[in-house]
């Protein structure tokens, strides 16, 4: 499992926001984005989940499963959980892991590890803002994805959750799996390769 | 293909327990036809004669209210972003989505169609002839209104734009859909023709609609 970013450009609409991105992610690395509002960490991230197609360069996974896009091999969690406030906790776990292919067991496992098997029957509109988060990141468990694209995951999350995610992303990477994060703030892992983005300078 | 099931299921229960999309397009279709004789008077023959145009029309504007919403309400809470990057193509994605639509906002209005006939003298005879044109037809109206709601879906308060693109794309489902309960009702041989015609542009928006619609939200997602 290895991901390769090579002389990676990517614009939206007619300006560039990143050019000449080069980095080689090999199983059990994480590389976490840093870098001031507007750098462009957001829309590696989008890229590298296959949602922005690149300006030029060249970006793919090997070894993972031949026939798989970028987009079906990660697991994306963005600024927005992806949850739906009229269903229960229960029923929004529940529709992402059958969606995504997974178990039952590892979707009440996913519930336990970030603290959200007591709220499965509450509907999603009535938790906290940390635990609309939380219930973001419970989707990472639902199934196995070697790639786990996570932005600005601590985000509104408490010491416990902190942890819940640490834990979550180290048996990621002890898995082979590869975790890229954009962050401002010291993300709760170890072994990050850190990658500074600057903001593009005005284009012509 | 076990995913494609489990979105459609998941927007029949949001539709289900939401309520409210139905709720507004069923009113809306109830306004507009009870309002009508009101403003038209008591020509009962009148009323009978363009019952069914009245009623392909205010369905098709009813089923316009809540396509706006089709993509909007995954667009905003960052679903969409998840299923446009699982197993699922996109096209499937599109496809289940309009379909949950037919399911929750076309059928509920067709079913109360044969109600609002009684206040528009509806010929009895035209009960069952509107009802298949409506069967026939509306599966274009959800799927041709995905490709519009994915255009529009990025645009905050784009209710008017849909309708702009919309409408144009609805008039040949309308055209043949009333020319058939003409055409049935009078007894001529048009009918099979135009029922056919009818059916063959919902097939063709069952198709086709999905893979533009996932087109345009590709390029919104961006």
């Amino acid at each position: 499992m290895r991901l390769v970013a090579d002389k990676l450009a990517v614009a939206r609409g007619n300006r560039t926001i990143l050019a000449g991105l080069s980095f080689e992610l090999e199983a059990g690395d994480s590389l976490v984005l840093t870098g001031p509002n507007g750098a462009g960490k957001t829309t590696l991230i989008r890229t590298l989940a296959g949602l922005i197609p690149p300006a030029a360069g060249a970006l793919w996974l090997d070894g993972g499963e031949p026939d798989q896009s970028l987009g079906e091999a990660s697991h994306y969690v963005g600024h927005l959980n992806a949850i739906k406030s009229i269903l229960t906790v229960a029923e929004n776990v529940g529709f992402w892991s059958r969606f995504c292919g997974g178990a039952a067991p590892q979707r009440d496992a996913a519930l336990a590890a970030f603290g959200l098997s007591q709220l499965a029957d509450i509907p999603a509109a009535y938790l906290s803002a940390g635990q609309k988060r939380r219930l973001g990141l419970a989707r990472l468990l639902l199934a196995p994805r070697p790639l786990w694209l996570l932005d600005e995951p601590t985000a509104a999350l408490d010491a416990a959750a902190e942890a819940a995610l640490a834990a979550a992303v180290a048996g990621h990477l002890a898995a082979g799996g590869v975790v890229v994060a954009a962050t401002h703030q010291p993300l709760p892992w170890r072994n990050q390769r850190q990658l500074r983005l600057e903001p593009a300078a005005p284009g012509p | 293909m076990s995913a494609f099931w489990q979105l459609l299921g998941r927007d029949v229960l949001i539709a289900w327990k939401e309520g409210g999309s139905i709720g507004i397009a069923l009113g809306f279709y109830l306004v507009v036809v009870v309002l009508l004789p009101l403003g038209l008077g008591p020509d009962l023959n009148l009323l009978a004669r363009i019952a069914p145009g009245v009623l392909w029309i205010a369905l098709l504007l009813s089923a316009l209210l809540s396509l706006g919403r089709l993509f909007e309400a995954d667009f905003e809470d960052g679903s969409l972003d998840v299923l446009a990057t699982g197993a699922l193509p996109l096209e499937a994605v599109a496809a289940a989505k309009a379909l949950a639509h037919w399911l929750t906002t076309a059928l509920p209005l067709i079913g109360l169609t044969p109600v609002l006939g009684l206040l528009l003298n509806l010929n009895p005879d035209a009960y069952g002839v509107l009802l298949a044109t409506m069967l026939a037809g509306t599966p274009a109206v959800s799927f041709l209104g995905a490709v519009g709601a994915a255009l529009t879906v990025a645009t905050r308060r784009g209710g008017l734009l849909l309708g702009l693109l919309l409408l144009p794309l609805f008039v040949p489902t309308l055209i043949f859909g009333i020319e058939a309960i003409g055409a049935a009702l009078t007894g001529a041989d048009s009918f099979r023709a135009s029922f056919l015609i009818l059916t063959a542009i919902s097939l063709a928006a069952v198709v086709l609609a999905p893979v533009a619609a996932a087109g345009a939200l590709r390029f919104q997602l961006q």
